[in-house]
């Protein structure tokens, strides 16, 4: 199924939930804030957040700024 | 003596707060924050790279429980973009301190104050700790902190622009009226700049650009703590005010006749 991330079209299995997606990209949760469709997932919500096609998804972190 | 920077009741011993940007390494920001003494770090949010996840962090450099992790909204230009990147920087589990900033022109960064104001109410509501970018404007200033946040933020010249205090009377006005912290955040060039911020008063100094883009960053950050603590020091000293003509130091008694 068709999801974006970060802007970017991405084909993702079916059933991939948000962790094992993480898992995928190779980026560690602890280091990462991801919004879906426009809401915050709690760190916690990972594994049991599961994509549903169209979704958007924004992942972020942080990154040298002043 | 005991003197510390007080943030919403927390307690910094260094009132040097730098950022992380413009570094040319992670090795190197740390080598450089660790010389500056600074316990407050400023960081950006910013989407991860998903085509080349790099497998070191920022964080991993500076650790969360030695520093506290100030993310900013730097590249926002609207209120809710920057209300938005709080609440995700606040997800990653750093803290409620957030350095907001609204920017209102490319060619500036000059902050869109009426914007800042619009974020800075949503963002006590929500409980963050805002600490806000702002013009060297009292009135802005005043507004601000009767909107809860937890020190205003005046720039002393444009971001990056190493300019130094351009208007120190109204940030002697800001000083005169404020009752949470004034911290001169961008536009100090030099040592000289924060030591100058520091011997009129202010609280603190934030700056990124004049440390990490000098020739040699280590050196400019060690110049910075020590001159943010001079002027710190000279301005709890108390200087001796400024008289056109001379005053003598050494006794006029007991001259050879």
């Amino acid at each position: 199924m068709k999801i974006k991330i970060n802007g970017e079209d991405k084909e993702i299995a079916t059933g991939l939930n948000l962790g094992g997606l993480l898992e995928q990209l190779q980026l560690r949760p602890a280091r990462v804030v991801v919004e879906r469709n426009r809401d915050i997932v709690p760190r916690d919500a990972y594994g049991a957040t599961m994509l549903a096609e169209g979704d958007i998804l924004e992942i972020v972190h942080f990154v040298g700024g002043g | 003596m005991e003197d510390f920077l007080d943030i919403a009741g927390t307690k910094y011993r260094s009132r040097l707060i730098v950022g992380t940007g413009k570094y040319k390494n992670f090795e190197e920001t740390r080598r450089a924050i660790e010389v500056s003494g600074a316990e407050i770090v400023t960081v950006a949010v910013r989407r991860v790279n998903i085509t080349d996840p790099k497998k070191e962090n920022l964080l991993d450099y500076l650790d969360p429980k030695k520093f506290t992790i100030l993310p900013n909204t730097a590249g926002c230009y609207n209120a809710d973009d920057a209300v938005r990147t709080c609440r995700l920087a606040r997800e990653a589990g750093v803290g409620k301190l957030v350095k907001l900033e609204v920017i209102g022109d490319d060619r500036t960064l000059f902050p869109d104050v009426p914007a800042t104001l619009k974020a800075a109410k949503t963002l006590v509501t929500e409980g963050f700790t805002v600490l806000p970018y702002i013009t060297d404007d009292p009135i802005t200033a005043r507004k601000l902190e009767d909107i809860g946040c937890a020190a205003v933020m005046p720039l002393a010249a444009p971001i990056g622009s190493g300019l130094g205090i351009r208007n120190p009377y109204n940030l002697r006005i800001i000083l005169e009226q404020a009752r949470v912290p004034v911290i001169v955040d961008a536009g100090v060039g030099t040592a000289s700049d924060a030591a100058i911020a520091m011997e009129m008063g202010c609280h603190g100094v934030l700056m990124n650009t004049a440390i990490a883009s000098a020739k040699d960053p280590i050196l400019m950050a060690e110049a910075m703590r020590l001159g943010v603590e001079a002027g710190r020091k000279a301005y709890l000293a108390g200087r001796i005010p400024k008289k056109l003509y001379a005053t003598a130091s050494s006794p006029l008694d007991g001259m050879l006749n």
